[in-house]
């Protein structure tokens, strides 16, 4: 199922809407760093609320995508992790530590807005 | 006391098998007569029945009229049971007669003896009936001892089934408050854990938790283990997954009043405590909790 | 890919938090068995132990088998270059896990989860 990525001002909202295969997350890390290249952005907010497993190779597939936006000076949030899709992950042993998460859509943008005004000072 | 729940079933599981292996042909007419014998006495046997429950010291935590109300209910039942072979009416009666008494205090042996005591009553009144004949009473007998079996076996399982649903309720019900997950502030969760943690309650504990964070928005959880005296490796290592599985939500968990004991616990699965936010005391923990929701925490001298 | 295996799980009643680690568990050994082995099958039953019901889930293969089964075990390692959690991550998600591989003969992982 392919993820649909939104343009909002600066940021790009990429939304999953339900089971991923590894081809839509390829699909989905190669669609982002375009975008974020293309677009310059400065955040990008991947949504997985309707994600509902979460194996190995998604969750290393999200870390990737996160670094390499990363090294194109951008930042990540990845929100709306469901608890036991987290809970799930950490017995797993994929804690994503090095990649920043919020709660849903709201605070993913706040924590961005937060970011690009501390840039600024 | 779960032991002797258990025992009470397997009981009338036999008397259940037994019921199998006497059934007869000339049943059916036989059922009819007792049913009938049981219309025509129905008062005079319901008031007997509740003379001998009163009088074995059974269901003490009721009225008299409300056992004579009950017993008429269940007389009822058991008649409309023996006449149509269908039990679905009785067992709706025993759930919600169980529903009645249960709160009240009732216990297993006290159903389980007032069935028995009805199944007594009326084979009694069938010696009475058929003094003269003594081929017919057998017959009848062997009729009526079946279907009073499983009628009893059918309000004793529903009742101890009842009492068990009610039982699991209330632990639920205990557990849930054993581990609140208090909203104290906007974004803030504390959780304070008293008392043995076992790995099944640890489990409860992380989804409400997690669950918690969700419903309240929560960006900050301080988890208070200061009620805890031990934890075993498990139970530490559940805690390390719900910290973590926290952030994965998007909140970050304060552990505060983690014993010594527990902190080598922590140590000694590996866990490296410097990656944990950790503050000695609750109210230290709360301080560092708004300090990351970025409230200003002014000392309280300086307050005044 | 997990979705029917997932509806047997349901049926069986376990709590959604236990279907999320059930799927994850199938997931990771069906990664296993395309990366390594290329094909293989999965089957899942339910069980019945003394005083409880669970589901068995039986991941096999007959692809080239793993040498070290105790190093493969361990978190972090793998031949792939991955992340080496598949295998130690489906021990934590499982309440039984056994694994039996002979090299160049195949691979075959049971777990179980019993419903709580
Ligand atoms: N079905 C299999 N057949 C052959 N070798 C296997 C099989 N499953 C696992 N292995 C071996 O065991 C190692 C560890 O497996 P594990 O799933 O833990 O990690 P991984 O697959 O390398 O990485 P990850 O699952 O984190 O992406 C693999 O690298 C591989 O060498
Ligand atoms: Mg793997």
């Amino acid at each position: 199922m392919e993820v649909p990525i939104l343009k909002q001002g600066s940021y790009l909202i990429a939304t999953v809407q339900g089971a991923l295969t590894d081809a839509d997350l390829l699909e989905l890390r190669a669609a982002l760093l375009e975008r974020v290249v293309r677009m310059r952005s400065q955040g990008v907010i991947l949504d997985l609320t309707a994600l509902d497993v979460m194996d190995s190779f998604a969750s290393r597939t999200i870390r990737e995508i996160a670094d390499m936006i990363r090294l194109r000076g951008a930042a990540t949030v990845i929100v709306g992790i469901q608890p036991e899709v987290a809970f799930a992950m950490v017995q797993l042993g994929l804690t994503l530590e090095e990649v920043t998460t919020a709660l849903d859509l709201e605070e993913g943008l706040a924590y961005l807005n937060q970011k690009s005004k501390e840039a600024r000072i | 006391m779960v032991r002797k729940r258990n025992e009470d079933v397997v009981v009338f599981t036999q008397n259940t098998t037994i019921e199998a292996t006497e059934s007869n042909q000339t049943a059916p007419r036989l059922l009819r007569e007792l049913v009938a014998h049981l219309r025509q006495n129905r008062t005079p046997l319901r008031e007997e029945w509740v003379r001998r429950i009163t009088e074995a010291q059974l269901l003490t935590a009721m009225s008299k009229p409300e056992i004579f109300a009950e017993a008429t209910s269940v007389y009822d039942s058991y008649v409309v049971a023996l006449e149509t072979g269908t039990f679905e009416a009785l067992q709706n009666y025993a759930r919600s007669l169980s529903e009645r008494i249960i709160p009240r205090g009732v216990e297993t042996h006290e159903v389980i003896g007032i069935v028995l005591l009805l199944r007594d009553v009326l084979a009694r009144s069938l010696f009475a009936k058929y003094q003269g004949n003594f081929e017919e009473l057998n017959r009848i007998l062997d009729a009526y001892e079946p279907a009073a079996n499983r009628i009893a076996n059918t309000v004793a399982v529903g009742f101890v089934q009842e009492r068990e649903r009610i039982i699991r309720q209330q632990q639920e019900a205990i557990r849930e408050l054993s581990t609140p997950v208090l909203p104290v502030r906007e974004r803030l969760l504390i959780l304070p854990i008293i008392g043995v943690m076992d790995p099944q309650r640890a489990r409860q504990l992380t989804e409400q938790l997690l669950h918690g964070i969700r419903t309240n928005r929560a960006k900050v959880v301080v988890i208070d283990t200061t009620g805890v005296a031990a934890m075993d490796g498990t139970v530490a290592n559940h805690l390390v997954l719900t910290v973590q599985a926290s952030r994965l939500l998007g909140a970050t968990v304060i552990v505060t009043g983690l014993s010594p004991e527990i902190a080598q616990t922590l140590v000694t699965i590996g866990v490296d405590l410097n990656k944990m936010n950790t503050a000695g005391d609750l109210q230290g923990g709360i301080e560092q909790a708004e300090r990351l929701l970025g409230y200003k925490v002014i000392p309280i001298a300086e307050a005044s | 890919m997990a979705a029917d295996e997932v509806r047997v799980a349901i049926k069986l009643g376990f709590s959604s938090g236990d279907i999320t680690l059930i799927a994850t568990a199938i997931s990771e050994l069906a990664r296993n068995i395309l990366s390594y082995a290329r094909q293989g099958e999965i089957l899942l039953r339910t069980v019945d132990g003394s005083n409880r019901t669970g589901i068995l889930i039986v991941a096999s293969d007959e692809g080239p088998g793993i040498s070290d089964i105790r190093q493969a075990l361990r978190d972090g390692f793998s031949t792939s270059g991955s992340l080496g959690m598949g295998l130690p991550g489906v021990r934590r998600l499982m309440d039984e896990f056994e694994i039996t591989s002979e090299p160049m003969h195949g691979t075959t992982v049971k777990v179980k989860k019993w419903k709580q």
